[in-house]
């Protein structure tokens, strides 16, 4: 008999019943632990869904939910929320039609989640058949931008031109300028919640990254004075709580600068948030910068690049894949720290919240379901994070050993 | 036998007193060599005995404290634009090959000629297929390097450094790192290169190597060149006892 006629195939995996068999009911005792828990699992769930669906009351949700997405942002101004966030819905389903991969699931989920929107079994009273519209207009939007971004052969540089573009736009449809009629000034004290912890969050991520990255190569300098300086912003920073560098922003700094010279409020929320999540951006990016083998600047540097390319084509692409869940981490730590700005009296997701509570005696014993909102919609947001960072990891770790 | 390569009389790296400490380690004791266009040298010796510590001066990946080195006719200095014009002309090849994981075999190769040479991408990828022809591994262009064999990975580096089109090439125990049963596919390689007329400074104990294609071997022992000459002398009639001794080790 050949040798290659009797092949020697691994074990076959167990089936279903062998497999239930075998880690749930392999004797009384597991029998029993299983019974118990599975019991205890179904109660919970049961009371849970109970709760949920007949003991709470959705109505403090269900009548602020125009609060919960944009605070106190005067009603008569809300078209320029809803054009700002049809661009960006526009420009990201253009994105996804263009990239593909994470960002198209990304866009369609968004265009999938408006409709839902639109159909949300509330009385109209809360929720009008003109937003409806607006939201079933949005998700027309992503998915008109996706048909266009499949079909214009744009490169990444204007695309992100454009991103840029749609960003500035949005701030100016959102605070208005002064002194005119058409786009009247909406002083950004009136810019609140959802879309207000969503700004303050983007801003950080935004800023905060390449400030963070040109700290850790600041902090990796041959020269002692650049070195010691970003030494020392890190780590002072790092030593001090947020709350803290918001005060600072926020009260402190004004005191500092001449009377006529004013920073916007929110706008002071947005530089301490930057700050801090760029010293810790900055350890993160440091960590991956020491990852890389000596061996790969010197082949750089054998073959004639320069400091600066050696840096940005060889070594960065490198360090950041590796901390990307570092990164992601904190970003999403970040998104959660927007709560924070409650302190400086800014009205985001968490201080709306509680604003409505307050608002109607009737409602002071309905926190726990508006705080199951709020939480409900913070996870929403930091799931999409964490789940986008897992694709990313995959997609770039392809080839990788 | 002995390859016929075609060295000239023009002299393209001068070192004169090279000298070298790490810390209070004196590792380079005073190197005078000179090496000549389109020679293949073979540098060996025991570890630690600074050989790859010198070649490594030759492109300024390790800084000399003392003595004259000059490349192609450009002094070694502390200016930048000296190190980087060296750099450009002198190919390194490395033990543990150095290849770039996050970029595809054939970006490996274009990324210096684009970057430091200036050329169009389609020139560059176009010269990158050939040198991949040459070394024979042209399928394995859209692979990242993770995915190829050691003697594959060693091979791409090679093509690497040709890319730039280097007067010199520097390698540094370059089958050191390899399977037995890859050594011989690299070595192959350079043998191609050492007939092509390549200035060539070696670092290997592969002896066989050696006595067929080195022009002239240097033996290296505690910083200092201790004996040098064509394979054969080596080989057949060495006159320090320590030369004598390494090769009965090693051979």
């Amino acid at each position: 008999m050949s040798i290659s006629s009797e092949v020697i195939r691994p074990p076959s995996r167990p089936g279903v019943a062998r497999w239930l068999h075998k880690n749930l009911f392999s004797s009384w005792w597991n029998t029993l632990l299983t019974v118990v828990s599975l019991a205890l699992v179904g109660f919970v769930l049961v009371q849970a869904a109970r709760w949920v669906l007949f003991s709470a009351d959705w109505s403090p949700v269900v009548q602020s939910l125009r609060l919960f997405a944009v605070g106190p942002y005067p009603a008569e101004e809300m078209w320029r929320i809803w054009l700002a966030l049809g661009l960006a819905t526009w420009l990201l389903g253009f994105s996804g039609g263009r990239a593909g991969g994470i960002v198209q699931t990304f866009a369609l989920a968004l265009a999938l989640a408006f409709v839902a929107l639109a159909l949300l079994p509330i009385k109209l009273e809360y929720l009008a058949l003109a937003s409806r519209l607006k939201w079933v207009g949005l998700a027309a939007a992503a998915l008109i931008g996706f048909g266009l971004g499949r079909r214009i052969k744009l490169t990444a540089r204007w695309l992100t031109l454009a991103w840029v573009v749609v960003f500035l736009l949005t701030l100016l449809l959102l605070g208005g300028l002064r002194n005119q009629a058409v786009l009247p000034f909406v002083e950004s004290g009136r810019w609140g919640g959802l879309l207000l912890t969503f700004l303050l969050a983007l801003v950080g991520i935004v800023a905060s990254f390449p400030i963070g990255v040109l700290l850790a190569l600041g902090r990796q300098s041959k020269l002692p004075v650049l070195k010691a300086l970003c030494v020392l912003f890190i780590e002072v920073v790092r030593g001090v709580p947020l709350v803290t560098i918001l005060f600072m922003t926020s009260i402190l700094l004004p005191l500092f600068l001449p009377p006529d010279f004013r920073i916007d409020r929110v706008l002071r929320a947005m530089l301490g948030m930057t700050l801090f999540a760029a010293a810790y951006m900055a350890e993160n990016v440091r960590g991956g910068l020491q990852s890389i083998p000596a061996g790969q600047v010197e082949a750089a540097k054998a073959m004639g690049l320069n400091g600066w390319q050696t840096m940005l084509l060889i070594v960065l692409p490198q360090a950041l894949r590796v901390v990307i869940p570092a990164i992601v981490g904190q970003f999403i730590a970040l998104f959660m720290d927007t709560t924070l700005a409650i302190i400086v009296g800014l009205l985001e997701l968490l201080a709306i919240g509680r604003a409505i509570l307050n608002s109607n005696p009737a409602w002071l014993l309905r926190d726990m379901e508006i705080y199951l909102f709020i939480a409900l919609i913070f996870w929403v947001f930091t799931y999409s994070m964490a789940y986008a960072s897992r694709r990313a990891e995959t997609a770039l770790g392809l080839g990788k050993r | 036998m002995q390859a016929s390569n075609q060295v000239s009389t023009e002299d393209i790296i001068i070192c004169r007193g090279v000298h070298k400490w790490y810390e209070d380690f004196h590792v380079l004791r005073g190197i005078d060599a000179t090496i000549k266009k389109g020679e293949v040298v073979v540098i060996f010796g025991p570890s630690g005995s600074g050989k790859s510590t010198f070649i490594r001066t030759i492109n300024r990946l390790e800084t000399h404290q003392k003595g004259d080195i000059i490349v192609d006719g450009i002094a070694m200095t502390d200016d930048v634009r000296n190190i980087e014009a060296i750099r450009s002309e002198v190919g390194m090849v490395f033990q543990q090959f150095n290849l770039f994981p996050h970029l595809k075999v054939i970006d490996n190769i274009t990324l210096a000629p684009i970057w430091v040479r200036r050329w169009p991408k389609a020139k560059a990828e176009q010269i990158a297929m050939e040198l991949l022809a040459r070394v024979g591994i042209p399928d394995q262009a859209h692979k990242y390097p993770g995915q190829l064999s050691g003697g594959q990975q060693q091979r791409v580096a090679i093509a690497r450094s040709l890319a730039m089109q280097p007067k010199i090439m520097l390698f540094g125990e370059p089958t050191s790192a390899l399977d037995p049963e890859m050594i011989k596919e690299v070595l192959d390689v350079m043998k191609g290169l050492a007939t092509s007329g390549m200035t060539m400074l070696v670092v290997t104990h592969e002896m066989g190597f050696a006595r067929e294609v080195a022009d002239r071997m240097i033996f290296f022992d505690q910083g200092l060149i201790v004996e040098q000459g064509t394979p054969e002398h080596i080989f057949s009639n060495p006159q320090e006892d320590r030369t004598k001794l390494f090769l009965s080790q090693i051979l």
